[in-house]
């Protein structure tokens, strides 16, 4: 087996390489620029484009007068949300009072910054706080609701997770109640079935390289007909896009993004069942092997490529040495100085010291069931070491309750 | 983050790694002196142990280290230190040396400080326990 063995795949994936083959000609044969009318060049690249904008929309069940080219996820949000937020605006910049956004407190930071970011230009926003297994229902959405909500946005899926919120039944709130709703389905988006009518959802981002599509592309569906959703262009120059983001089209992205569609399309379904399989193996193995440890998040309502383990008395950074062989994500952002354990986990209530010791591992289209096998074994020698090195591992086999301790911050 | 070849030997093959019983065994043997430092919501918990002899001479030493691989490697270089020295030598270990032998980066500076907590812990718990007058107390 090549090591180290990648089970990162929320992060990002590799580009299959059948995507690679769509894109490549369309970097020094087809390289016109889908804006000029007046010759073959740009024609071709605008079929080019055209395709893929009709790939793209067949995996969420849009029209493809609905897909607007971005550069990724985190602008798709931003566009959907400064955008929207803006458009629906109760009164105008400057004043106070322009409406009420509603999002959670475990979205991603590319819809909590710009959500941030509205806060400080005269709009309220009400960050939900998810039950213990992580889910947005549309009961809360219901109960946060106001005269003034503009704007609701809640992820499909989430990153860290891989919990599954109520998206069609918020949708049909919205709609309901005349609000636009917002979905950042980067992480659903390719794997699970979508059909953003069905789904009652008017602004969806996603991105390329999350579903085996290169990096630095993504989309955004706007709603065209009930309702029809407006927004306001954040990015100005050259009209592109429908005046919704000016730029010259990253066509050999846009190919690219729109092949990674088709095969996800295509694949879905099998795929769906192999990493369901795998991600239950992890689970069941690792559960059955180490006592106090925890699965994060509802136990159903879950992607089916990536857990998210909490492993009790051991601590994150000395867990990430032990399992250097498996590249996972842990679940403190302390890449390096700050040890601030997740926001997300820290959202489920999970405390510090749970939050520090936890693995996020996401599977993807290539990982194999020797893979898992070797990382279950890895994960479980190396919990077992470092609890033979912690003390606090020692005092819960003794009764000693360590919540209990005066411990000396430092 | 990238660790220096000592962070990674003594990660791989920590030294003296246990304990001189129970908690409660710990708390009871005057001859053994208890350091427990750190925070497990920091991130970082040590415990560093030392049994001295008549002379007073610190004849083994032992760890349990809840923390990344700079905690657990300056403990664990914390005991070999400590083994053979005086409580009054042990007192001079100092955490910038610990920092100069493990190489630590600036941000694991704060491991080498709590192998030091956890010395200076250890030593000034043998001494109450032994009636032993300490020197006032160290504070960070
Ligand atoms: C849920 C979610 N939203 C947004 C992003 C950002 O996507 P991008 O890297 O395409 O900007 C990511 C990926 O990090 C994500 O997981």
């Amino acid at each position: 087996m090549q090591l180290p063995v990648y089970m990162d795949h929320a992060a990002t994936t590799p580009c299959d390489p059948r995507v690679v083959e769509a894109m490549l000609p369309y970097f020094t044969q087809t390289f016109g620029n889908p804006g000029s009318r007046n010759h073959s060049f740009g024609w071709e690249a605008e079929a080019g484009v055209d395709a893929a904008r009709q790939q793209v929309a067949d995996l969420i069940g849009a029209d493809r007068k609905e897909i607007i080219f971005t550069s990724g996820a985190t602008e798709s949000n931003n566009l959907a949300i400064k955008g929207a937020a803006s458009m629906y605006a109760k009164g105008p910049a400057g004043t106070e009072k322009r409406g009420h956004i509603i999002t959670a407190m475990h979205e991603h930071k590319a819809v909590l910054d710009p959500c941030k970011r509205l806060q400080k230009e005269g709009f309220d926003v009400t960050y939900l706080a998810p039950g213990k297994d992580g889910l947005i229902t549309a009961k809360m959405i219901e109960e946060a609701m106001r005269e003034d909500t503009i704007l609701v946005t809640i992820m499909w899926a989430n990153n860290e997770l891989g919990t599954i919120n109520e998206i069609p039944e918020i949708g049909k709130l919205c709609h309901d109640r005349g609000v636009v709703f917002h979905t950042d389905a980067t992480q659903w988006v390719g794997k699970m079935p979508t059909d953003v009518t069905r789904d009652n959802v008017d602004l969806l981002s996603m991105s390329g390289h999350k579903i085996y599509g290169p990096k630095g592309v993504g989309a955004l569906y706007v709603r065209r007909r009930k309702p029809r959703i407006r927004l306001t262009a954040i990015q100005e120059g050259g009209g592109q896009e429908r005046g919704f983001r000016s730029g010259t089209l990253n066509v050999p992205g846009i190919v690219g993004l729109g092949k990674a569609c088709e095969l996800c399309a295509a694949e879905m379904d099998d795929e769906r069942e192999r990493l369901l399989a795998l991600r239950k193996k992890i689970e069941s193995a690792i559960t059955s092997q180490l006592d106090t440890v925890q699965v994060n998040g509802h136990a159903d309502k879950r992607l089916p490529n990536m857990t998210n383990i909490s492993f009790g008395f051991v601590e994150g950074e000395s867990m990430m040495m032990a399992i250097k062989e498996i590249a996972v994500s842990s679940g403190s952002a302390c890449t390096s100085a700050s040890l601030e354990p997740s926001y997300v986990l820290k959202a489920l209530g999970i405390g510090d010291d749970l939050a520090h010791s936890s693995l996020r591992i996401s599977m993807g289209r290539y990982t194999t069931e020797d893979q898992i096998d070797y990382a279950i074994e890895k994960i479980v020698a190396a919990v077992k070491k470092l609890r033979d090195l912690s003390p606090l591992y020692d005092m819960h086999n003794e009764g000693i309750d360590i919540t209990k301790i005066e411990w000396q911050a430092h | 983050m990238a660790y220096g070849d000592k962070v990674i030997d003594h990660y791989e093959n920590p030294r003296n790694v246990g304990s001189f019983g129970t908690q409660k065994e710990i708390k009871a043997d005057k001859n053994v002196g208890v350091g427990l430092v750190g925070a497990p919501e920091c991130g970082d918990v040590m415990q560093l142990q030392i049994k001295v002899n008549e002379q007073g001479t610190i004849e083994d030493a032992k760890f349990k280290c809840f923390g990344c691989g700079s905690a657990i490697a300056s403990s664990s270089l914390a005991t070999e230190w400590l083994k053979g020295k005086t409580l009054d030598e042990g007192l001079t270990i100092k955490n910038t040396q610990i920092v100069e032998e493990l190489s630590l980066p600036p941000v694991k500076i704060h491991c080498s400080v709590l192998a030091e907590d956890a010395i200076r812990a250890a030593i000034s718990d043998y001494k109450s326990k032994n009636g032993i007058e300490s020197e006032a107390a160290h504070a960070h």
